[in-house]
C-alpha cells in the first residue's frame, strides 16, 4: 500500500481572511462566534498547511462550525462526529483533524463514542460548546442543564442530575482535557494551542453562552457581569513552597477533585498525559505485521494467501 | 449418487442381508451429511473434504448448520462432490454419517433411498428393520479412544470418519495427509501426529466386511483450467475487497458477518491497511465513512439488525455523496430473528431503508465465487458515482465452501491511493450537470474555496441552502447517477431457451438450485428458463424483452410473499414493469431452497 502523498507546493500563511467562510447563522450575541475567532486565532498562529486542516462536526448550532471555516469539512450526523474524525485520523497521519459539537451531541447522543474515542486515545482534538440547553431545536433539557432549569421538555425545571464533563473526559481516558470561557478570548486561543498540540485525544469543553435560551448562565463566571474567572494554576516544578499547592495536571486524581468544586469552578487544564494513540499502535501493527514478508507486492501477498487455499 | 452410464450397478439396498459385489463403483456426483454436535469438529471434516475435491478439480459445494448456542447443540455438514458442475448441496443425502441417535432420528428422513448410512455404533441404535437404507455400524467412537490412547471428550472421532469416507470413496489418502498437516502446521507437532493416527486408523478399518460397495469419482480432466481455491463467502468477500483495492474498514461484531471483519482484521496490515473494531454499528459506520471522506474508500458489513443501526449514516453517504462498500450477510428477520438461519428479507431495506429520496447501489451475490467479483463490482461502482454500494451475501452463502478457479490476480488487482492533487479554480464539490468526484482533505484548492460535504441538502459547493429548486435539482442529480450506472449495464443472459414456457428469476444464493432445476427438467424435455440477477438496484435495462418471450415469470426468493402475495423482488418487479404474469415462489424455513423445493413450486 503506497501512503498518499500531497502533491501541493508551499501553502499561503493562514490569515482570518483566507480561513473565513459562509457568514455565521448564530444568534447575535451567541458564544460561539468568540469560539471561531479562538480557532481562527489558532489556525493563524500555527504552521498548518491549509489544506491539511480538517474541520467535522455533528448536528447542533455549534455543529455548524464547518460551514464557517473554509478548510476541508464534513456536517455529519447528530453524535457521530468523534468516529467519522477517528477515520479520517487513523488513515490519514498528514492531516489536523478538529471536531466541534455542543453538549447534546457530545454527551447525550454520541456520548458512548466519546467514551471509546477517548480510550482508544485517537489523536484528534474536540472542541465541545456546551450551553447547558438544546438551542438548534429551541429549549429543550441538555445533559448538562443544571437542576431547576425550566425548558420546553421539562416546564417545571429539569430533575435529573447534569454530566459532569470534566469528569466523564477524565474516566474515559482523554489524555488532554481543558475546560475555558467563551468570554475569555486569550485564555481559550491558549487551550486550543496546547491540545492542537497534544498527541492523542485532546478535548476542550468551552461554557458557551446560549442568548437566546440560557442568557446568563455564565455571569458568576464572566468579571465584566461581576463574576470570577478562577484559572487553575499548574505546577511549575520551580521548588517554591507556592508550588506544593498547584495542580498537578498528570494527577488524575486531583482533577477530579477540581472538577467537584461548585460552578462554576476552574478553568484551565484540568489533565494531561502521554499515552500512546491508536494512530500509533495501529502503525506499529502495520509495521511488524510488515516486516514478516519484506518486499512483498500486494499481488504476491494475496497470491500466497490463494496458494494456501488451494 | 450419479452413477456413469458405463457402470450400472446393483441396487444395495438390499446389500445390508449379505455382501455383494466389491468392485468400485464410478460415481460423478455424491452428497454426504455429517450430523454430530456442534462440538464433534464435523466442519472440519466438511472443510478437509472441499479442500481435497478443489484440490482434485472437482466442484464441491457445502452446506452447514450450526446452532446459535455457544457450544453443543445439534450440527451438520454436508460436501456435495461432483466430477460435473456442482449447483447446490443436494436435497438428499447418498451418505449419512450420525454420530448420536439424535443425528440418525433427526436425518434418516434426508437419506435417499438405497442410501448408506455410517453410524457410530458406540452411541445409535438404527432401525434395522428399515431396508430402505445400507447399514454399516463402525464403533467410531471406542476405535478412536483405543488408536489415540486418550479419553479427552472422544476428540479425533471426526479425522477417524474421514479415515473411513476416504476408504469408502477411493480419497487420495497423500492429500489428505498433506491437508491435515497444512491445516496444524501453527499448533505444536503432536497435534497434527495425532490427527494423522485417527486418520490411518479409519482408513485401515475393514470397512468391507460392512459395505459391499466402494466408490470412485471419475476422474476431472481439464487440460487448461486454473487451479482451483476453495474458501468459504465470507472469505471471498473478504478477500475480493482486498483484490479490489480496499484497504480500510470498520465493524462491528454480528452473526454471520464477523469473520469477514476477522480475516480484514488480520490481513489489512499486511498490505499497510487497517480495519477497526467499533463500539458499535453505528461508530462503524461513521468511522468507515470517515475513511472514504479521507480519501480511502471503505468497507462496513453487518448482518440485519446491525444494517439497520447503521442506516441513517447511509443516507448520509447518499446525501454528501461519499463512496461506502457495506456488506449485509442476510440472516433471518425481523429484529434478532434467526440469528445462524438464511433469509434473503433485507431487500427492500437494502434499497429503501433509509428517510427520504436517498439513493443507493445494491448487489447480489449469486455463490461463494460471485462473492469474490462483486466485491470488486461494489468497489468499482461505489468510486465510480461516488456512491453507498450495497452487497448483499448471506447465511448460506457465508459459511458454505466452494471451488473455485484461482482468480487472476494481474488482471484484477487494484491501488486505490486517494488523488491529492490539487483541484482547479473551477471545482465543484457537488456540481449539478457531473457525477460528483469527492476531493479528499489534504487536497490543494486553487481557488481558495475549500469544499465541505454534508447531510444538508446543499449548493454545488457544498454549502447548505434552503431552496426548492436546488433541492429539486440535487435529488434529481443523485438519482440520475443511478440512471447512468443502468446504461452501462450488460443485459442478464437467460440460461436455458431464450423463450418458452417459463423463467424462473432468482437473486442471490437462490442461483444454484434454480440452474439445477433448469438443468434437470431440461433433460426431461421440459422448458424452463432462468434469469439471475446480480444488479438488483438499479435494473439492469431489457429485462421487459426478456420477460415477454415467456408466458410465465416465477420470481424465487428466500423471503415472505408479504401483504400481497409476493415477495421482494417479485414485488419491485411486478411495479417496475406492469407485468401480471410475473409471480413469487417464496419460502421462510430459514433453509436454502431445494431443487424438488422449486419443482413442486412452478408446477402450482
Amino acid at each position: 500500500m503506497s501512503t498518499a502523498t500531497n502533491p501541493s507546493v508551499e501553502s499561503e500563511k493562514l490569515t482570518k481572511t483566507a480561513l473565513t467562510s459562509d457568514r455565521s447563522t448564530w444568534c447575535p450575541g451567541c458564544g460561539n462566534f468568540a469560539v471561531l475567532s479562538a480557532f481562527y486565532k489558532m489556525l493563524e498562529n500555527s504552521k498548518f498547511k491549509h489544506e491539511n486542516i480538517v474541520t467535522l462536526a455533528g448536528i447542533g448550532c455549534s455543529s455548524r462550525f464547518p460551514y464557517f471555516v473554509n478548510t476541508h469539512g464534513a456536517h455529519f450526523i447528530h453524535g457521530r462526529a468523534v468516529p467519522l474524525a477517528s477515520g479520517v485520523s487513523l488513515s490519514r497521519p498528514d492531516l489536523h483533524v478538529f471536531v466541534f459539537g455542543g453538549d447534546g451531541d457530545g454527551y447525550s447522543i454520541g456520548g458512548n463514542h466519546l467514551e471509546h474515542g477517548a480510550r482508544k486515545n485517537i489523536d484528534l482534538t474536540y472542541v465541545i460548546m456546551d450551553n447547558f440547553v438544546y438551542g438548534l431545536t429551541k429549549k429543550q433539557t441538555s445533559p448538562t442543564s443544571p437542576i431547576g432549569f425550566k425548558t420546553k421538555t421539562d416546564p417545571t425545571g429539569a430533575i435529573d442530575r447534569p454530566v459532569n464533563p470534566i469528569k466523564k473526559l477524565v474516566s474515559a481516558g482523554a489524555t488532554f482535557v481543558a475546560r475555558t470561557h467563551a468570554g475569555q478570548i486569550s485564555h481559550m486561543v491558549e487551550m486550543m494551542e496546547r491540545a492542537a498540540k497534544h498527541r492523542g485525544f485532546s478535548v476542550v469543553e468551552i461554557l458557551s453562552e446560549c442568548v437566546e435560551f440560557f442568557p446568563g448562565s455564565y455571569d458568576c463566571a464572566t468579571p465584566r457581569k461581576g463574576g470570577e474567572f478562577n484559572a487553575i494554576e499548574e505546577k511549575k516544578g520551580d521548588g517554591s513552597p507556592e508550588d506544593e499547592h498547584r495542580h498537578d495536571v498528570t494527577d488524575e486524581v486531583a482533577a477530579y477533585r477540581l472538577a467537584d468544586l461548585p460552578y462554576p469552578g476552574r478553568f484551565g487544564v484540568f489533565y494531561e498525559t502521554n499515552l500512546p494513540t491508536k494512530n500509533e499502535r495501529e502503525k506499529n501493527l502495520v509495521e511488524v505485521t510488515r516486516a514478516k514478508q519484506p518486499g512483498c507486492t500486494d499481488m504476491e501477498i494475496l497470491q500466497k494467501t490463494f496458494d494456501r487455499m488451494k | 449418487m450419479t452413477a456413469t452410464e458405463s457402470n450400472t450397478q446393483p441396487n444395495p439396498a438390499h446389500a445390508s442381508a449379505g455382501r455383494a459385489d466389491l468392485r468400485p463403483q464410478h460415481i460423478r456426483d455424491a452428497v454426504i451429511r455429517i450430523a454430530g454436535n456442534s462440538q464433534d469438529g464435523i466442519q472440519a471434516v466438511g472443510g478437509f473434504l472441499a479442500r481435497l475435491a478443489g484440490r482434485s478439480a472437482q466442484d464441491v459445494i457445502t452446506y452447514m448448520t450450526i446452532p446459535s448456542t455457544i457450544s453443543g447443540g445439534p450440527s451438520i455438514f454436508q460436501v456435495r462432490i461432483g466430477s460435473g458442475e456442482v449447483l447446490s448441496a443436494g436435497d438428499e443425502a447418498d451418505f449419512l454419517v450420525a454420530f448420536y441417535q439424535h443425528s440418525y432420528k433427526d436425518h434418516i428422513g434426508f437419506l435417499k433411498e438405497g442410501g448408506v448410512l455410517l453410524y457410530d455404533s458406540d452411541h445409535v441404535e438404527p432401525d434395522l428393520n428399515d431396508k430402505r437404507f445400507v447399514y454399516a455400524g463402525v464403533p467410531i467412537t471406542g476405535l478412536t479412544v483405543e488408536a489415540l490412547g486418550g479419553t479427552a471428550k472422544d476428540k479425533g472421532k471426526n479425522i477417524f470418519i474421514l479415515g473411513l469416507l476416504a476408504a469408502i470413496f477411493h480419497l487420495d489418502i497423500e492429500k489428505i495427509k498433506r491437508l491435515i498437516r497444512e491445516r496444524f502446521r501453527t499448533k505444536d507437532e503432536s497435534v497434527a501426529e495425532t490427527a494423522l493416527l485417527a486418520l490411518q486408523t479409519g482408513f485401515a478399518y475393514p470397512i468391507d466386511n460392512l459395505l459391499s460397495t466402494r466408490y470412485r469419482f471419475e476422474p476431472v480432466e481439464k487440460p487448461d483450467a486454473r487451479p482451483q481455491v476453495t474458501m468459504d463467502g465470507n472469505q471471498a468477500v473478504a478477500y475480493g475487497m482486498i483484490a479490489a483495492g480496499v484497504r480500510y474498514g470498520a465493524a462491528y461484531p454480528i452473526t454471520p458477518w464477523s469473520s469477514v471483519m476477522e480475516i480484514l482484521r488480520a490481513e489489512l496490515p499486511k498490505y499497510g491497511g487497517l480495519f477497526v473494531q467499533c463500539e458499535d454499528e453505528l461508530a462503524a459506520v461513521a468511522l468507515a465513512l470517515g475513511f472514504s471522506y479521507a480519501g480511502h474508500l471503505a468497507l462496513t458489513g453487518s448482518s440485519g439488525p446491525g444494517i439497520s443501526l447503521k442506516t441513517e449514516a447511509i443516507g448520509w453517504a447518499s446525501m454528501a455523496e461519499i463512496p461506502l462498500v457495506i456488506v449485509n450477510v442476510q440472516r433471518g428477520g425481523p429484529s434478532t430473528g434467526l440469528p445462524t438461519h438464511v433469509e434473503q428479507g433485507d431487500l427492500y431495506q437494502s434499497i429503501f431503508g433509509g428517510h427520504g429520496d436517498s439513493p443507493r447501489v445494491v448487489l447480489a451475490a449469486a455463490s461463494v465465487e460471485d462473492c469474490f467479483y462483486m466485491s470488486i463490482e461494489a468497489v468499482r461502482i461505489a468510486r465510480k458515482y461516488s456512491t453507498p454500494v450495497f452487497l448483499l451475501t448471506d447465511a448460506s452463502l457465508s459459511t458454505r465452501i466452494e471451488a473455485f478457479d484461482e482468480p487472476d490476480l494481474k488482471a484484477i488487482m487494484r491501488d486505490l491511493t486517494p488523488d491529492l492533487a490539487p483541484r482547479p479554480a473551477e471545482f465543484k464539490p457537488y456540481p449539478l450537470d457531473a457525477i460528483t468526484q469527492h476531493a479528499p482533505p489534504g487536497t490543494r484548492m486553487i481557488g481558495g474555496k475549500y469544499p465541505v460535504a454534508t447531510g444538508l441538502e446543499h449548493n454545488e459547493m457544498g454549502h447548505p441552502t434552503g431552496s426548492a429548486k436546488l433541492h429539486a435539482a440535487m435529488t434529481a442529480k443523485r438519482r440520475s447517477k443511478l440512471q447512468k450506472l443502468a446504461d452501462e449495464l450488460p443485459s442478464p443472459e437467460v440460461f436455458g431457451d431464450a423463450e418458452g414456457e417459463t423463467l424462473l428469476v432468482g437473486w442471490g444464493s437462490t442461483y444454484g438450485p434454480i440452474r439445477e432445476a433448469v438443468d434437470r427438467t431440461r433433460r426431461g424435455g421440459q422448458q424452463l428458463s432462468a434469469l439471475h440477477l446480480r444488479h438488483v438496484h438499479p435494473l439492469p435495462h431489457g429485462l421487459e424483452k426478456i420477460f415477454a418471450r415467456f408466458k410465465d415469470i416465477v420470481v424465487v426468493e428466500l423471503n415472505d410473499e408479504g401483504v400481497y402475495g409476493y415477495g421482494q423482488l417479485a414485488s419491485i418487479l411486478r411495479a417496475r414493469y406492469c407485468e401480471s404474469k410475473i409471480r413469487s415462489l417464496c419460502k421462510t424455513d430459514g433453509m436454502s431452497f431445494l431443487v424438488k423445493e422449486i419443482l413442486q413450486g412452478i408446477a402450482k
